[in-house]
């Protein structure tokens, strides 16, 4: 202000008034702007909060340690040792009779029943496998930790409340007296929920897992992968480096855009209507949704590779095709792997977003109750985001615990692969 | 350069062999797929595993595809791609037979699993609450009858509907209309307690009409459309406790800690009531199967003794311990002979 002339229109008071409610202006936005940033970090504490919160007690998975007698009469009464007879073996029976020698004095038929209940109907088949593995554990005792029903798991990590009446609880009285008897014994522990990463779906919760899910996938991301890919990079090669510019190329490149647009359910419909109504392809396979899930990220892919593509500088191009190269040569050889970086960003974004996606996928029936590995590409799967569905809409109580967990294992995964974008951008990126 | 184009030769000749694998593949199936409805879903998957654990056989693939969307599916004809089970929380409609007749599929075997109540209920630390049906549907209808006339209903507390009720905000989470547990709360709850309030027939009297202003529900916020996912329904309860909320017994039945549930007509919805038919909202649930895949899909047999068994439907089986209220004993016993002889069903 010192430079301006006295009486200038610089010291007007109108004019510092109006200077004034500039700043003011634009100290107003910037607080929107603060505002607008601190309510999505809210919101995000609030919801990844909720989700750990809820979910991580589902990491741990209670277990009840009995002595078990691997009774030769009962499991292989001939002594063939033979696995079909192994794999059959009454095994409910060693971990009944196990709890039964405990509580001597629960004799009545339903109380009994109601002993029984406290472990996992899974728990046999832990003793079978465990025969399997090593016949020569018959005729022996040894102590084992076997799983304990999911009512159980959720009375001792407190979700469940033994001073509500005993009508309003999922554990009565008699269970909660046998745990706190076996408790005392130090036979009741809180172990790391293998189960919870390897194990296919179960009704049971102590017995699901989402290691079924991630196999699903991982098979359709490799499907969509092996298929978006070469398809989408040719298609921006041609697109943008050889295609004449005319009507029919940008009626493409309209299509393209809008196809990036398109709701996901759509390309649900369309893999029913062609893949399982027309080629006849199996139903709930990975490799069916990892065609659909190629279709909806074709879009993304061929976009991303024609960005990264025009982000090459001509005189790049220019030099190669002066020193005798042919277009194709130029392409591939100087521009293509210039353009790479761009390229993988987009599809490992293209794949994150197949990853977290259900919609398509019900129509072509991924969203299964599927107990079984899958082995291969044909096999019956699910994929993480439809188990995470299904759990979320299970009554059990349990089933809330392991969907939070599985939520954070999913969202593991994406910050993984986006991690992974973001390492190979500032990498490879080359500004010029 | 050579390589790289043999690379995407490669992908794309993988890409087309998977595709053809799965086409072959298709032309057989060793493994039973079921479809239907969601609330069904529970109980067949159930089994399903439990039937793959114990056998020979691999565990059955269930969708959970609600029960029109089933039948669709399951009727669409017969051969490894059509499912062979369908589950349904009601029976079988004249028109789904037709439609499966006429792809072929001719025999169908109907097995009656059990009951599942509808419940009403809210939180504990809410009022209980104990009505009629006829209470329930003018609390809940679009439009009831005031002066001898339909009106947009005016009731904005229960105790509007009637003295008797507590002095609450009517607010009730339900299912949405493309719920089968929507279809069958208008039926039994809303349809009966519409023709138990008289005035309703005296005014509206064309058939067609009445039928639709018994099923209406309304629209002004009293109810909410709350999603299918029942959960969901559970945890808004207890954070609110002036709310109701409808959905399946089996959700009641594990949250019993935390939520109480309304009697309806004096009956209060326990396993008992529900399962000697006291408790009047409750429906029966339904498993069809496509007698054409047994014998050609592996199991199916054994799949449905299985199902039937006392160990899985009877009173004390693991299908009670999921929700589900058993038949009678005599009617599970008509229901496994059924089932043994592959008895097709007729309507």
């Amino acid at each position: 202000m010192a430079i301006a002339r006295p009486g200038s229109y610089y010291l007007s008071e109108g004019y510092a008034a109006r200077l004034r409610a500039r700043y003011a202006a634009e100290q107003r936005f910037k607080a929107y702007g603060i505002a607008a940033v601190a309510a999505a970090a809210v919101m995000l504490v609030v919801l990844l909060g909720t989700i750990v919160g809820q979910g991580y007690t589902a990491f741990w998975q209670t277990q009840i340690r009995l002595e078990i007698h691997f009774d030769p009469a009962e499991i292989d009464p001939q002594g063939t040792r033979d696995r079909s007879v192994l794999a059959t073996a009454n095994t409910m029976k060693l971990v009944r009779d196990s709890l039964a020698a405990q509580f001597p004095d629960i004799t009545e038929r339903a109380e009994r029943r109601a002993l029984y209940d406290i472990m996992s109907s899974g728990a046999p088949f832990q003793l079978t496998r465990m025969l399997l593995d090593d016949p020569s554990l018959i005729g022996t005792t040894r102590s084992v930790w076997l799983t304990a029903s999911d009512d159980v798991d959720q009375f001792i990590k407190g979700y469940i409340s033994r001073d509500v009446p005993e009508s309003a609880r999922r554990v009565s009285d008699l269970q909660i007296r046998a745990v706190d008897a076996l408790a005392s014994r130090n036979a009741v522990e809180k172990q790391f929920n293998t189960v919870l990463f390897t194990g296919g779906d179960s009704r049971e919760p102590e017995l699901a897992g989402i290691g079924g899910a991630i196999v699903g996938s991982f098979l359709t991301l490799l499907v969509t992968l092996a298929l978006s890919v070469p398809i989408g990079v040719a298609a921006a090669i041609y697109l943008e480096e050889f295609a004449p510019k005319n009507r029919w190329t940008d009626l493409i490149e309209v299509n393209i855009n809008n196809l990036a647009a398109v709701p996901s359910i759509v390309f649900g419909l369309l893999g029913l209507a062609v893949f399982l109504s027309v080629f006849g392809m199996p139903r709930s396979a990975p490799v069916v949704g990892g065609l659909v899930l190629a279709l909806m990220t074709l879009p993304t892919i061929i976009i991303a590779s024609r960005a990264a593509l025009k982000a090459v500088p001509p005189s790049i191009r220019e030099a190669a095709l002066g020193v005798g190269a042919s277009r194709l040569q130029a392409v591939l050889h100087h521009v293509l792997p210039l353009a790479m970086p761009g390229i993988l960003t987009g599809t490992i974004i293209g794949m994150a977003q197949a990853l977290g996606e259900t919609a398509p996928l019900l129509m072509i029936g991924m969203v299964a109750f599927i107990v079984d590995i899958p082995g291969g590409f044909t096999d019956s799967a699910t994929v993480l985001p439809v188990q995470i569905f299904m759990w979320a809409d299970s009554p059990e109580r349990a089933f809330l615990e392991r969907t939070s967990a599985a939520i954070m294992i999913l969202l593991g995964f994406l910050i993984a692969m986006n991690a992974v974008a973001v390492l190979l951008r500032k990498k490879f990126e080359r500004r010029w | 350069m050579i390589t790289k184009k043999l690379a995407l030769t490669a992908a794309a000749a993988v890409a087309v062999s998977v595709a053809f694998a799965g086409a072959a593949n298709a032309q057989s199936r060793d493994q039973i797929r079921a479809v239907g409805s969601s609330t069904v879903f529970p109980f067949t998957t159930a089994v399903a595993e439990a039937f793959g654990k114990s056998g020979s056989f691999k565990t059955p693939v269930v969708e959970s595809t609600g029960t029109g969307g089933g039948f669709r599916l399951f009727c669409a004809g017969v051969g490894p791609a059509h499912p062979d089970v369908s589950n349904a929380s009601r029976r079988i409609k004249k028109s789904e037979v037709e439609q499966c007749a006429a792809n072929g599929v001719a025999e169908i075997t109907e097995l009656k699993i059990g009951f599942d109540g509808i419940v009403l209920a809210s939180s504990k630390a809410g009022q209980h609450m104990d009505l009629t049906r006829a209470q329930l549907w003018k609390a809940l209808a679009k439009d009831v009858p005031v002066d001898g006339k339909m009106v947009a209903n005016p009731y904005k507390r229960w105790s509007d509907v009637d003295p008797s009720l507590p002095n609450v905000e009517i607010e009730v989470l339900g299912p949405p209309p493309t719920s089968g547990t929507r279809d069958a709360f208008n039926e039994l709850a809303m349809e009966a307690g519409c023709h138990e309030v008289k005035e309703v027939a005296a005014i509206v009297t064309d058939a067609k009409a009445l039928a639709q202003a018994c099923m209406a529900i309304r629209e002004d916020g009293a109810y909410v459309e709350a999603g299918e996912n029942d959960n969901l329904i559970v945890q808004k309860l207890v954070a609110n406790p002036s709310a109701f909320g409808v959905f399946g017994y089996s959700f009641l039945d594990q949250n019993k800690d935390k939520l109480q549930a309304a009697e309806i007509n004096d009956v209060p919805p326990t396993y008992e009531n529900i399962s000697s038919g006291k408790y009047p909202v409750s429906r029966s649930m339904f498993v069809y199967i496509k007698n054409a895949h047994v014998g050609v899909i592996p199991g199916i047999r054994e799949f449905v003794a299985e199902y039937t068994s006392e160990r899985a439907m009877g009173e004390e089986g693991y299908l009670a311990d999921k929700g589900l209220i058993a038949l009678p004993k005599a009617e599970r016993d008509g229901v496994r002979s059924s089932a043994v002889n592959m008895t097709p069903m007729k309507l």
